[in-house]
């Protein structure tokens, strides 16, 4: 089962900038959680303050939510808004829930400054229901902070790199 | 049952109606035979959103657009005269726009390269002999323009049928509200940046129902309504003197609307606890500005009113906690594309605007805590509807016995299917 302590980055870790495979690690365990639909622990690898956003296709990776519609700009409360909506039987477009594998490639340390970083990886995401499938793909942005006790997501970007949400209709799961 | 009920003398027998009852036949969302005729009665003849003017703001502009199934290019010459043309070349055949926007005093077509003007024009010139001298004598080399393109209040709107009445006639009394969306901002609205471009494995027409259906907000809508709770800090500042009756009122020809109070921010011009003492102050003072220009009952109606307006047959303007305008079309009786903006007062500051798009998304599209809801109970339907020789007839008589029907009544579904009905059985 996944935990938080099998992020490869856990507690007690001694200084200096993760490599890529711990990070690699960080984000596959956030996408097993994701797929087991663990969404408190999911969150829970999120710092307090943290956002997540999904700009609409086509977007700009620098796209800014404060003048350009997106189709998920999460400040922190809205993220454990979705959390918890996620967990309802009201949430009625992933009721029952739908089955999904996040896969995860090309990760790469963009940046490294003091304790934080920005990853970029590229992702397939499919999701399952009602006997239809769907695929989105793209590229995601984390901006990590290194821990004592670990590795937590400041920011997570997910940018869609399908021409339009034609045919999913939606981004009801987490990407 | 279907055989209790009168059919429309002119009707298409799909829509039958009593004085106290409403049925529409599945089979009008399911059937390849339905949607041609929805296609020669309706998309072929009707007046159809291409854009908002503040899309092209200066001479030269232009956007791509997929409207009534073909795809367009809306444009301004120039000198500033707007067009809309089919983007294909008169010569084979290629789309000569193939960005989604830009600015261009030409378009170039990339297979051959023959140019024209963005008036459409035939531009290219060819070596002596290539072609007759009077090459071009009858037009046929221009870009063929859209039989008719006009604008009400910042929204422009296509028609494929030459005779068509006026766009004015056609809005009825749409076009009171569409002026209403115009009357937010003293220098005029815009699209923002962004179109959520999705599909929903659906009939075009269940969006059309479920885009003001004020009666389904509470059960499909629970954990939107719960988030708000904590959201909005406190109840909204309704304005009393328009009461808290949501209506539905038939605008003609198929449009219509739902109008009452919101339970969330307006942040036009709706305070809600969570925008703090400075937000009052700043709703305070757009509300001021809206009643100097506006007067007070059509200030109080702009800033306390939450509409859902349906312009006959898929233009939705939703001004709810943002504004949102909406078109949808069919590709297959049950699949739809949709095209979702956001509208806003230009120059808004930025806060102001953030806090705008946060409305938007806290609620609707495709990531929103509602409109994938939406898709959910749509897509549910449309499956359900393999039931249809033996479960055959949607009930649409919500709130029929009532004189004046209330906005969780579903009167305006019906303005909405007598118009269908009519113009499919002429399409017949
Ligand atoms: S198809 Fe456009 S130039 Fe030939
Ligand atoms: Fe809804």
């Amino acid at each position: 089962m996944a935990t938080i302590e099998h992020a490869g980055v856990s507690a007690g870790r001694q200084g200096g900038t993760p490599t890529r495979s711990e990070i690699e690690d960080f984000l596959y365990l956030e996408a097993q959680l994701l797929d087991e639909w663990k969404l408190d622990e999911w969150l829970a690898l999120f710092a307090e303050g943290a956002t997540y956003d999904v700009p609409t296709t086509r977007a700009d990776d620098d796209a800014d939510s404060a003048d350009q519609l997106f189709l998920v700009a999460d400040d922190y409360a809205r993220l454990q808004h979705r959390v918890r909506r996620l967990k309802k039987p009201g949430a009625h477009s992933e009721w029952p829930r739908s089955r999904t594998a996040h896969s995860i490639s090309n990760v790469r340390i963009v940046e490294a400054e003091g304790d934080e970083l920005l990853i970029r990886s590229v992702f397939v995401t499919y999701r399952a229901k009602n006997d239809v499938t769907d695929c989105y793909f793209g590229h995601h942005f984390h901006r990590i902070r290194v821990q004592a006790d670990g590795l937590r997501i400041l920011s997570k970007r997910s940018m869609l790199d399908m021409s339009s949400l034609r045919p999913h209709g939606r981004v009801s799961i987490i990407v | 049952m279907a055989t209790a009920f009168e059919k429309h003398p002119t009707g298409t027998g799909w829509v039958v109606e009593d004085h106290d009852s409403f049925r529409v036949a599945r089979t009008t969302f399911t059937d390849q035979d339905v949607l041609e005729r929805e296609r020669g009665g309706i998309f072929d003849r009707c007046w159809l959103y291409i854009g908002h003017e503040s899309e092209l703001p200066n001479p030269n502009d232009f956007v791509r657009r997929s409207v009534g199934g073909r795809d367009l290019i809306f444009n301004r010459d120039r000198k500033g005269d707007y067009h809309a043309f089919f983007n294909s070349c008169p010569h084979r055949g290629a789309a000569v726009v193939r960005e989604d926007k830009g600015s261009s005093i030409s378009f170039k077509c990339f297979y051959h390269g023959w140019s024209f003007n963005n008036n459409g024009a035939f531009a290219t010139r060819f070596a002596a002999g290539t072609y007759p001298d009077d090459f071009n004598k009858d037009g046929c080399a221009n870009l063929v323009s859209v039989p008719r393109l006009a604008g009400y209040a910042g929204f422009w709107f296509v028609n494929f049928d030459a005779n068509a009445e006026s766009l004015e006639d056609y809005l009825a009394g749409a076009k009171d509200f569409l002026q209403v969306v115009a009357d937010h901002a003293a220098d005029g609205m815009e699209i923002v940046g962004g179109i959520q471009e999705y599909s929903v494995r659906a009939n075009w027409k269940l969006l059309v129902e479920n885009s003001f259906d004020g009666y389904h907000a509470h059960e499909t809508h629970s954990t939107y309504l719960e988030y708000l709770v904590d959201a909005i800090g406190g109840p909204a500042e309704l304005f009393p003197s328009r009461g808290n009756i949501s209506r539905a009122y038939d605008l003609g020809n198929g449009h219509a609307v739902i109008e009452g109070p919101a339970p969330w921010g307006r942040p036009v011009a709706q305070w809600i606890p969570a925008w703090g003492e400075d937000g009052r102050e700043e709703i305070a003072a757009i509300y001021a500005e809206l009643e100097k220009r506006l007067g007070k009952e059509r200030a109080e109606q702009v800033a306390y009113g939450n509409r859902n307006l349906l312009i006959f047959p898929n233009l939705v303007i939703n001004d709810i906690m943002a504004i949102t305008v909406r078109t949808f079309y069919p590709e297959q009786p049950d699949y739809m594309n949709v095209n979702s903006w956001a509208l806003a007062p230009k120059g808004e500051a930025r806060h102001f605007r953030k806090r705008r798009l946060d409305n938007f998304l806290e609620f609707l599209g495709p990531g929103g805590f509602a409109t994938p809801d939406d898709v959910e109970a749509l897509e549910s339907c449309q499956r359900s509807y393999r039931n249809r020789a033996a479960a055959g007839w949607n009930d649409i008589s919500r709130g029929m016995l009532r004189d004046e029907p209330l906005a969780d009544d579903e009167a305006q579904m019906r303005a909405f299917w007598r118009e269908w009905d009519r113009r499919v059985a002429k399409a017949g």
